[in-house]
């Protein structure tokens, strides 16, 4: 049993909602009482879709359970498949279902449906929903792709792209161009985009590109083993990526590198002088793997941030994490519970963090600017406009987007000059935007407090007055760091008491 | 009123279906009770579903300190590897460290909780003692498989109802949980009156929470709060019957009924409601220009339905084609079923691809639906209104009326602004 108030993944279920909910063609029926028909407000509110999911819910009651939830679940397959006749079926069991041992696989068999039936097995209460859309596009490849001729022209599959993808759809656009610039037809995009039919002709692709491991990673490796398909490594996610991603294809396909980068703007926009004051900025980045990695190489190398925080809330991939925030020499933090995220980044005390919609509302509270770089996102992330993350526009998009939440250039100067200007408060947050002015830093007493949250060897530290009123004259976007850099250093000479000469010490100290 | 030929909607025949239902079960009650009663924590007992419905339900109003959580079943107590119930005391003492200043906990039963017979009333038996005096701990179900959305809120208030302190004394309970500002208004109202000895079930706080004897006379705020009633008859209360306090004719009926049982002159009720009464007629007014004339559909919900069909029907000059309910509680429904107007179709319980099937044949000018619904019906070019906003928004009593009527107008106006331009919708 554990505690839980908020959850970056749903139930596995959710996962395989999310592959149906993005094909055409395929129809899910699961049984599950009639609350889990919440998951399609998922689809129909946050994503604005004006469909609903494929999805029939058998909504079995208490009164049912001692009779025949059998009979309910092979009559609602029987339903579904009359009212939507799909190319193919998935059946399933939500948490409750699965406790009832109806097997719905089995069942939906015995109905002798013309079309496939595909049982997905989503053990409810050890996995969750990015096991889900994985495990269910596996199985789907599995079951549907059939072995076929190559087509004589060079072409890929582009998979991982789902229902509710951060993203997603325009991800797709953007990598569709990089193809066609090197002549590689696109056969198919799955699941998303995809109807059973052109699951079933996968193999005449050339070789995969995968966009999202997290949700194609099996796919892709089986489509390996029984179709000869190589697949892609690299998420060409930022300018480095994209061109790394350019030249893999170019290997696996033999085709030319090719990158059509006359709209490449992202990295003159970040060697421009405004971006000088970017240098530097600490950034804790927390989101799934693949956006989580990926975000972290672009902070550092493409917009000359410094990393002081990775993690990732899938452990399907801590692996690969762990290895890249050693690199980084950060330690890596793979959870799935918030309060430990938020923790982390009080303690880490980051200008910014890149991160889901809980950290968005964690730098709400903390007084840090968030941007949001992976799901779990909120409608405002599904934004009418074009804007992707992946591909020459997708570098674009992250420059535009990291950088609007911060203090800009000359702002951050005019705020160190004029500090005490009324008008020109720090307590406002950045000019720009008008009602978004983030909270400043939690509340400082006037008497010596206690240091915020902070490493064990210096919860001792006391601040006097003087120091605590010193460091409020420091701007809000980097207060955070000054406290956190005095009292490190404060702990490192082994002084106890902070004082203005300390913190102006340290400012001396870590000066760069 | 000796007149037995039925009026209204009473004798009408109602459609019972079964089949998919498209509804939240009860743990959405959380959402709102969470808000009103400030030293509760409401403990989720159940499944990483049950979890993200809850945070899907909530969005992001209410990131901030909930007082709710799941504790997450995990294959381990499945397996009886681990004793569910140490499991569970754990979790709580855990939970009630960190939040000395919670001093009721509900343990709220789940699909899964059930199906595996986890004995919650066993368990906070078990917790009352080992937490008491500080924390009175309670429990009820919100599972899908025993209750539909509001059924939530009924099964929490009837749960405290056997704990309430005993009275002799004539006072009036007010059952439901409102916002605090509609909550005061109904008491000013009823003290204006001459009615003073007023409580209201779910107190604000735990030290708040009403007396019941077999003086204790009860009005229900919500229609859907029939095991509460229940309850309530069992520990010798008596319930006024009345319409609900919608609108500004539901809102007079309702305090009339109170007024009466209370022998409160119909001078001086004529003369504390007056003013009110005008203020809501010429609200509503503002928005039954845009809904009269104008057919509606319900999808089953809240158990509200019938007694906004009433008010939308009576007040706004709406025509109700059909009007259904998940589940239809006749005793508690007959005044309002007296009220709504004949024609209109009802239906019990849901087949939601057969209701959808009706709505597309009758083309209502607006439907209430749930949030799953309403997107797929405006890209068909339906006009819709989600039925959750009608338990998060203060809609009760006269000051509200002209909001409630407005809920319903908006979408109609909105959908006259936009009709220059088409939408066509894209995924
Ligand atoms: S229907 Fe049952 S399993 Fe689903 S969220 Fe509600 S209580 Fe949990």
């Amino acid at each position: 049993m554990k505690l839980t108030v908020w959850t970056y993944e749903g139930p596995p279920h959710v996962g395989a909602m999310r592959v149906a909910t993005g094909m055409e063609g395929l129809h899910y029926v699961l049984h599950a009482p009639q609350g889990d028909t919440y998951a399609d407000l998922l689809f129909t509110m946050i994503e604005r879709r004006g469909k609903r999911p494929p999805v029939t819910y058998t909504t079995f009651q208490a009164r049912d359970l001692g009779s025949d939830t059998a009979t309910l679940f092979k009559d609602a397959c029987l339903a579904a498949y009359e009212r939507f006749k799909p190319e193919a079926l998935i059946v399933g069991a939500s948490c409750t279902a699965e406790l009832i041992q109806d097997d719905p696989g089995g069942l939906a068999e015995a109905l002798g449906l013309p079309v496939p039936v595909i049982a997905l097995e989503l053990p409810s209460y050890s996995r969750k929903e990015l096991f889900g859309t994985d495990e269910t596009f596996y199985q789907l490849c599995r079951a549907l792709a059939k072995p076929v001729d190559r087509t004589p022209e060079v072409s890929c599959n582009i998979l991982g792209p789902v229902g509710l993808g951060f993203r997603h759809r325009d991800d797709v656009v953007e990598v569709t161009k990089l193809l066609d610039a090197m002549d590689i037809t696109v056969n198919c995009v799955a699941p998303m985009g995809s109807r059973p039919s052109d699951l079933a002709r996968l193999g005449a692709a050339h070789f995969n590109v995968v966009l999202y491991p997290e949700h194609a990673e099996n796919a892709a490796r089986w489509l390996e083993r029984e179709h000869g398909q190589p697949f892609t490594k690299t998420v060409p996610i930022g300018t480095q990526a994209t061109r790394r991603l350019v030249d893999e294809v170019a290997q696996i396909s033999g085709q030319a590198a090719n990158l059509q980068d006359d709209d490449l703007r992202q990295p003159w926009w970040s060697a421009s002088v405004d971006s000088t004051y970017l240098t530097g900025k600490r950034v804790f980045i927390f989101g799934d793997a693949t956006h989580a990695m990926a975000a972290a190489r672009v902070a550092r190398d493409e917009m000359g941030f410094e990393v002081c925080g990775l993690g990732c809330y899938n452990r399907e991939f801590a692996r690969p994490l762990r290895a890249l925030a050693k690199e980084f020499g950060v330690e890596a933090l793979i959870t799935d519970d918030y309060l430990e995220v938020e923790h982390a980044i009080a303690e880490a005390a980051p200008e910014m963090i890149l991160g889901t919609q809980m950290e968005r509302h964690i730098g709400k509270r903390l007084g840090i600017p968030c941007a949001v770089i992976s799901s779990p996102v909120h409608v405002q992330d599904f934004p009418a406009r074009h804007s992707p993350q992946m591909g020459v526009e997708g570098a674009n998009v992250l420059f535009d987007t990291w950088v609007h939440p911060l203090v800009m250039g000359l702002e951050e100067h005019l705020l160190t000059m004029f500090r005490d200007d009324f008008e020109f408060s720090d307590a406002a947050g950045p000019s720009h935007h008008g009602g978004h002015a983030p909270v400043p830093p939690a509340p400082e007493a006037a008497a010596p407090t206690k240091a915020a949250p902070a490493p064990k060897s210096i919860e001792d530290l006391v601040w006097v007055p003087a120091a605590e009123k010193e460091l409020r004259k420091i701007p809000f976007f980097v207060r955070g760091k000054a406290r956190r850099n005095t009292e490190l250093f404060a702990a490192e000479q082994g002084v106890s008491e902070i004082s203005v000469e300390t913190l102006y010490e340290a400012k001396a100290h870590y000066a760069r | 009123m000796n007149d037995h030929t039925p009026l209204g909607c009473n004798a009408a025949p109602v459609l019972k279906e079964r089949g998919q239902h498209e509804v939240f079960c009860g743990l959405t009650g959380i959402i709102w009770l969470h808000r009103k009663m400030q030293d509760a924590f409401f403990l989720v007992v159940g499944s990483r579903t049950c979890a993200h419905l809850l945070q899907s339900a909530a969005g992001v109003m209410i990131f901030a300190e909930p007082r709710f959580g799941t504790a997450i079943l995990e294959e381990g107590d499945l397996a009886g590897l681990k004793d569910a119930n140490d499991e569970l005391d754990r979790e709580v003492a855990r939970l009630l460290e960190r939040r000395p200043d919670i001093r009721q906990l509900f343990l709220v039963g789940s699909c899964p909780s059930e199906v595996i017979k986890l004995d919650l009333s066993r368990a906070a038996e078990r917790l009352s003692q080992a937490h008491a005096p500080n924390v009175r701990v309670l429990n009820f179900s919100g599972s899908g498989i025993e209750t539909t959305f509001t059924q939530g809120e009924d099964a929490c208030l009837a749960s405290m109802v056997p704990e309430l302190a005993s009275t002799d004394a004539a006072n009036l309970l007010l059952v439901g949980a409102l916002p605090d500002v509609v909550e005061d208004q109904a008491r000013a109202l009823l003290s204006d009156l001459g009615i003073d000895n007023v409580q209201v079930l779910p107190g604000r706080r735990a030290d708040q929470d009403p007396e019941v004897g077999p003086n204790t006379r009860y009005a229900l705020l919500q229609p859907f709060l029939g095991d509460t009633a229940g309850a309530l008859d069992k520990r010798g209360a008596q319930r006024i019957a009345a319409p609900f306090p919608f609108g500004e004719e539901g809102t007079t009926l309702w305090l009339k009924a109170v007024a009466d049982a209370f022998g409160i002159e119909a001078d001086h009720f004529d003369r504390v409601t007056a003013a009110p009464r005008a203020r809501a007629r010429k609200a509503v007014a503002a928005a039954a220009q845009t809904l009269s004339g104008k057919r509606i559909f319900f999808m089953p919900d809240s158990q509200l339905e019938l007694p906004l069909a009433r008010f939308l029907t009576r007040e706004c000059g709406m025509e109700a084609v059909e009007v259904g309910t998940p589940f239809l509680h006749r005793a508690i429904m007959e005044p309002e079923l007296d009220l709504l107007p004949g024609g209109a179709r009802l239906s019990e319980g849901q087949d939601v691809e057969k209701q959808l099937d009706r709505v597309r044949a009758d083309q209502p000018d607006l439907t209430v639906c749930g949030l799953g619904l309403a997107n797929p019906l405006e890209s068909e070019g339906l006009t819709t209104k989600w039925a959750i906003e009608l338990v998060f928004t203060p809609v009760h009593f006269y000051e509200q009326a002209g909001d409630l009527a407005g809920l319903f107008a908006r979408p109609v106006r909105r959908k006259a602004l936009l009709a220059a331009q088409p939408a066509e919708v894209t995924p």
